[in-house]
């Protein structure tokens, strides 16, 4: 076994007091697609901001516990959380181009983190990597924002790619995106999985089945005096094994599409 | 409810049904009243223009675009190139201070600030200076400046750039209020720290939005006339001094021609006038094309 990317350890999180997520303990294994799974509000795109420390930018956002990154706590007093995500790359749930060109988009990574080498070449590669060379290289001059909304989530991860991250997390990266888009994103994970990480937040759960080396399900656990609820890691393990034979109940009725 | 409309279906007037008379006056009447009302603000803007188009051409010649005016209002002849050179100074120079320091107090009040109580004090103080009338300004600056050091072009530019101030700081903000936090969240996905992210993708994305608040306040500037009389005096010869010499501007020269009797300085007037609104024109196209050349439009 191969040492873990991530090793999270009783991670809680809260928002202005509530609690988000409550002692959430996995593994995240190198060169494989992580899914994380389960219904609207369990917590899923918390966890991923975790690990890029994004949710150090919610106002009110309180983490406790541990996210080990090879070995360093990424919430550590003397860890930059700049430093942290140039590591750990993100793709969001939106297409959020930046308003430039389709080669600045891609070249804004590596200048800003100081890039010295042939640029054209980074930017060439990463948007080769990306699946989106052959359709872009004739405008890279002209706006992100005239491509399609495939295409743009396309530069988004040619755009993290570029800075040449260790992990890339991806939070629900096709949901807004048609079932054509969709099959190109999941090819395009598939490709990327021999040099990164891969986590992935995913609404939906063929894409979880079809894509990824191992699953995490989540779902809200309530309260029921004080109404409060929160999201807990029901089940982790071999995606065929949580789609197949999932040891718990709640899986079992949430994969099966009992609820949820 | 859904009685009737089945009842309406069977006698084929679901939707051949025509709109009652009341309904289609009042639709007339209100849409009459809207047209009404467009024509009537409009109307001012117009004569204005019309007016100041038609008599200024008229008194627009090479010699009034090169010669200071004649000493006597009732000669013909002269032009306003004092007030040209007045105006431009002192709106460069009240730009120059004004404009890096109300951006970056924007970026404060929206990136850095939030609610705390100094931003909280500039927002309101801004707000306050907006509706300060111009000529308190003046007085300000007269009391503070001209006194001791008299009257010039560095104190008029100090009084425009206090009358331009709040009005870039306001508009800069809410420009930048209207950057999605998503393109900031992506810039710091990327590993960009706060300033990278201010400064590469904040402020780059507000600039049109910016552009348009700048040169609000520079229009603002050129046309004020109040606090210029107790600051920059006005003077009928060419100078170019900063300090130690009254200087003409544009509107105080039309105010000094546009208050005599005598038709060569009404005309000189308008003619200023003229000059003045073609500046300002000229200045806004100018921003506009810079601005739309240095971001992505859409």
């Amino acid at each position: 076994m191969t040492e873990p990317v991530f090793s999270v350890n009783h991670l809680n999180v809260s928002y202005g007091g509530n609690l988000a997520l409550k002692d959430v303990c996995l593994d995240i294994h190198p060169r494989e697609i992580t899914a994380i799974i389960g219904p609207s509000g369990c917590g899923k795109s918390t966890f991923i901001r975790c690990l890029n420390r994004m949710n150090d930018l919610v106002p009110g956002a309180q983490v406790e516990g541990q996210v080990m990154y090879h070995g360093e706590d990424i919430y550590g007093a003397d860890i930059d959380p700049v430093t942290v995500r140039r590591r750990i790359g993100m793709v969001f749930q939106r297409p959020n181009p930046f308003p430039k060109s389709i080669y600045d988009n891609v070249a804004f990574g590596p200048r800003i983190n100081g890039f010295k080498g042939d640029l054209d070449e980074l930017v060439e590669r990463s948007l080769r990597r990306a699946a989106l060379w052959d359709e872009v290289k004739n405008k890279m001059r002209k706006s992100a924002l005239a491509l399609s909304g495939g295409q743009q989530q396309r530069l988004c991860i040619a755009r993290a790619i570029a800075v040449e991250p260790d992990v890339i997390l991806m939070d629900e990266p096709a949901s807004a995106l048609d079932p054509i888009a969709t099959v190109r994103i999941e090819d395009l994970m598939q490709e990327l999985k021999q040099e990164y990480s891969i986590v992935i937040v995913t609404h939906n759960m063929q894409q979880a089945a079809r894509v990824s080396d191992k699953t995490a399900f989540l779902y809200t656990e309530v309260d029921e005096e004080s109404m409060s609820r929160w999201g807990i890691l029901v089940e982790y393990g071999p995606t065929g094994g949580i789609f197949t034979k999932p040891l718990d109940k709640r899986t079992e009725d949430y994969v099966s599409g009992r609820f949820g | 409810m859904s009685g009737a409309r089945a009842m309406d279906a069977r006698d084929g007037h679901l939707l051949s049904e025509r709109p009652s008379r009341r309904r289609l006056w009042t639709d007339r009447i209100a849409t009459g009243a809207m047209a009404a009302a467009v024509i009537i603000a409009l109307l001012p803007v117009v004569l204005i223009f019309y007016y100041i188009i038609r008599e200024g051409l008229a008194a627009m010649n090479w010699e009034f675009l090169t010669q200071a005016p004649p000493f006597s209002y009732r000669r013909e002849g002269g032009g306003y190139v004092n007030g040209l050179i007045g105006t431009l100074m002192m709106v460069g120079i009240a730009t120059v201070i004004s404009v890096p320091l109300g951006i970056l107090a924007a970026v404060y009040l929206v990136e850095y600030g939030g609610r705390n109580l100094l931003a909280s004090l500039i927002r309101f103080f801004s707000d306050v200076m907006t509706g300060v009338p111009s000529v308190f300004v003046g007085l300000f600056v007269y009391t503070a400046f001209v006194v001791p050091y008299g009257f010039g072009a560095l104190m008029g530019a100090a009084a425009l750039s206090i009358i331009m101030m709040p009005i870039v700081v306001r508009s800069t903000e809410e420009m930048l209020k209207l950057v999605p936090q998503e393109i900031k969240n992506a810039s710091y996905a990327l590993g960009a720290a706060k300033w990278q992210t201010v400064l590469r993708i904040v402020l780059p994305s507000a600039l049109p939005g910016i552009t348009t608040g700048v040169l609000l306040a520079v229009a603002r500037a050129a046309g004020e006339t109040a606090p210029l009389i107790l600051t920059a005096l006005g003077s009928l010869t060419i100078t170019t001094a900063l300090v130690g010499e009254p200087i003409s501007a544009l509107p105080l020269a039309i105010f000094d021609g546009a208050r005599t009797p005598f038709a060569a300085g009404q005309a000189r007037a308008w003619a200023g006038a003229f000059e003045l609104l073609a500046i300002v024109l000229v200045f806004t196209l100018l921003a506009r094309v810079a601005a739309s050349r240095s971001s992505i439009s859409r």
